[in-house]
C-alpha cells in the first residue's frame, strides 16, 4: 500500500501538483487519470523519487519515503518495478540481457538460475523465443512486454506504469492491460498506472484517482465512474457521443443485471 | 543557467559518481567495455594524425633550418620535443574531445531522453556511478596510452619523412633523438595527457547526463561539450606549462 498526503510540486511559476492526497491499494490496479498536463507523470515521478515534492508525505507500507536516507531509498527501489512510456529498454542489450540486468546487479544467482528466471518472465509476457533480439528489432507492443518482464523479474512489491498503452493499437492495449492486471492479482502487487486510455479505465480500474490541473478532482472505481455526476470527470471520460452511449448502456446493465 | 550553476552541478556530478557499486563485476565489465570503445575506436585516427604530424613537422623544420652552421640532427630533436611536449598530448586530446567526447555526450543524452537513466535510478542503481565513472576511468587509463602511441608514431613519421626526402639519414635522425633528451619532457607530456583525458570525458559526460529535451538538444549539447572541452584543454595547457616548465 502506498499513501501520499498533501503533495505539492511546482516548476518555475507553474503549480503542477496542488495538495494531492490518496491511497494506492495492494493487489489492485490503481489508476491515475487526467488530461495531458494534469500532473499524472509528475505525481508518479514524485512517488518513485525521481522528483522531490515541495511539500507532503509519501508512505510505503507505513514507512515514510520522504524521510528515508538515500541508502534506504535504494533498498526500497529494489522492490519497485517500473514500465516507462517509451519502455526505456537499454538499446545495446538484447531482450534477454535487458531482463537479466536487474538480476545481474542485485542477485548472486548462477547464470543458469538467472536464465531460468528470464525465461519464466518472458513466458509470462508471451515472448518466449525473443531472447536474442535487440530492442530495435521488436515492435512497440513487444517492447512494452519486455519492459513489464524487466519490471517484474525481481518480484517487486510495487509496479509503476507510465502510460502503458500509448502508441499501441486497441487490441495490443487490451493484452497489455490484462497482463498488468493479472500480474497484479497473482503477486498481490501495488500497481499504479498513469493513463488516459478509457478502455483501461473501464476494464482494470480498481482504484482510480482523477487529477485536474494538478488537483485531486475525483476518486473511485470503474463502476463509480458510470454513476458519477462530476461534470469534469464525465467530460473527460465520456468525451464522444459513442462513449456517452456506452455509458448509458453500462448504466442500464448495472441497474438491471 | 549561469556559469556558476554549471560549475557547481559539474562538481556535484563528480562527487555523486563515487558510491559503492552494487555488483563490482558488472562495473568492471562496463569499465573494460569503455576501455575497448575508447582505445580501439580511436587508435586508427590517432595513428594517422600522429604519423602525418611528425612528417609535416619534419618537412617544415627542415625548411626553416637553412643555416649551414646548425647541425642537421637538431631537426630530430625539434620533432622529438614538439611531439612529446605539445603535439601528441594536446593535438591528439583535442581530436579525441571530438571523437570520444561527442560519443559520450550523445550516448548519455540519448539515455536521458529515452528514460534509460531514470530506469537505472528506479532499479536502485546510482546511474552516475554506473554510467559516468567507467567512462572517465577508462579515458584516464586509455588516453595516455594513445598519447604514448602517438608520440612514438609522430617521431617515426618524422624519421620516415626525413629519410625519404633526403633531409637526414636514419642514423643522423636516431643520433638526434637521443641527444639532449630530457625524460622530464615525457613526464610533462603524460601529465598533460592524464589531465586532458579527465577533461574530455567528464565535460561531455556532464553535458550528456543533464540533457533536457529531445534529439535537437542532444546535438546541441554534444557540440557544446566538444567546444568547451577544447577550450578547457587549451586553458589547462597554458596553466600546466606555466606551472611545470
Amino acid at each position: 500500500m502506498i499513501e501520499f498526503k498533501n503533495i505539492f510540486k511546482k516548476f518555475s511559476d507553474k503549480q503542477v501538483l496542488n495538495d494531492v492526497s490518496h491511497t494506492m491499494l495492494s493487489g489492485k490496479t490503481n489508476l491515475i487519470i487526467g488530461t495531458s498536463g494534469s500532473g499524472k507523470t509528475v505525481l508518479q515521478k514524485c512517488l518513485v523519487g525521481l522528483f522531490e515534492p515541495d511539500a507532503g508525505e509519501i508512505i510505503y507500507e507505513g514507512k515514510s519515503f520522504t524521510q528515508m536516507t538515500e541508502d534506504e531509498r535504494k533498498l526500497l527501489r529494489q522492490q519497485i518495478g517500473m514500465l516507462f512510456q517509451g519502455s526505456a529498454l537499454f538499446d545495446s542489450l538484447t531482450v534477454e540481457d535487458n531482463i537479466k540486468f536487474p538480476l545481474d546487479m542485485f542477485t548472486r544467482d548462477t547464470h543458469q538460475q538467472k536464465l531460468k528466471r528470464v525465461n519464466e518472465v518472458l513466458d509470462r509476457v508471451n515472448l518466449i523465443g525473443s531472447n536474442k533480439k535487440f530492442p530495435s528489432e521488436i515492435s512497440g507492443g513487444m517492447k512494452k512486454r519486455v519492459g513489464i518482464a524487466r519490471a517484474i523479474v525481481l518480484n517487486p512489491k510495487f509496479l509503476f506504469c507510465d502510460e502503458p498503452n500509448s502508441g499501441l493499437d486497441p487490441q495490443t492495449s487490451m493484452i497489455i492491460d490484462k497482463l498488468i492486471s493479472d500480474i497484479t492479482k497473482e503477486n498481490n502487487i501495488t500497481t499504479i498506472i498513469n493513463t488516459h486510455d478509457m478502455n483501461s479505465v473501464m476494464e482494470i480500474g480498481d482504484n482510480i484517482l482523477y487529477l485536474k490541473d494538478g488537483k485531486k478532482e475525483w476518486a473511485g472505481n470503474s463502476k463509480d465512474i458510470i454513476f458519477s455526476d462530476n461534470q469534469n470527470l464525465n467530460q473527460f471520460i465520456f468525451a464522444s457521443e459513442f462513449l456517452q452511449g456506452a455509458k448509458r448502456l453500462r448504466m442500464m446493465e448495472e441497474k438491471n443485471p | 543557467m549561469n556559469f556558476f550553476t554549471h560549475f557547481g552541478r559539474y562538481f556535484l556530478m563528480i562527487k555523486g559518481m563515487f558510491s559503492r557499486p552494487e555488483n563490482p563485476k558488472l562495473y568492471w565489465k562496463e569499465f573494460m567495455h569503455q576501455c575497448a570503445e575508447i582505445g580501439l575506436g580511436s587508435i586508427g585516427i590517432v595513428s594517422i594524425i600522429s604519423i602525418f604530424m611528425g612528417a609535416v613537422s619534419a618537412l617544415q623544420t627542415a625548411y626553416q633550418i637553412t643555416n649551414p652552421l646548425v647541425s642537421k640532427y637538431i631537426i630530430a630533436q625539434i620533432i622529438r620535443d614538439t611531439v612529446i611536449l605539445e603535439f601528441s598530448p594536446t593535438l591528439i586530446c583535442v581530436v579525441l574531445a571530438g571523437v570520444v567526447g561527442s560519443k559520450i555526450a550523445s550516448e548519455l543524452g540519448n539515455m536521458r531522453v529515452s528514460e534509460q537513466i531514470d530506469a537505472l535510478e528506479i532499479m536502485g542503481i546510482n546511474s552516475k556511478t554506473y554510467l559516468i565513472l567507467p567512462k572517465i576511468a577508462a579515458a584516464v587509463v586509455v588516453v595516455p596510452m594513445l598519447v604514448v602511441i602517438s608520440m612514438s608514431l609522430g617521431i617515426l613519421g618524422g624519421r620516415i619523412t626525413t629519410s625519404l626526402a633526403g633531409i637526414l639519414t636514419t642514423d643522423t635522425y636516431d643520433k638526434g633523438l637521443v641527444e639532449l633528451f630530457k625524460p622530464y619532457n615525457v613526464f610533462f607530456g603524460l601529465t598533460k595527457a592524464y589531465t586532458y583525458s579527465f577533461i574530455i570525458s567528464s565535460i561531455p559526460a556532464y553535458f550528456g547526463y543533464y540533457v533536457k529535451g529531445g534529439s535537437l538538444e542532444i546535438g546541441i549539447n554534444s557540440t557544446r561539450s566538444v567546444v568547451i572541452s577544447c577550450i578547457v584543454i587549451l586553458i589547462a595547457d597554458y596553466i600546466l606549462a606555466a606551472l611545470l616548465l
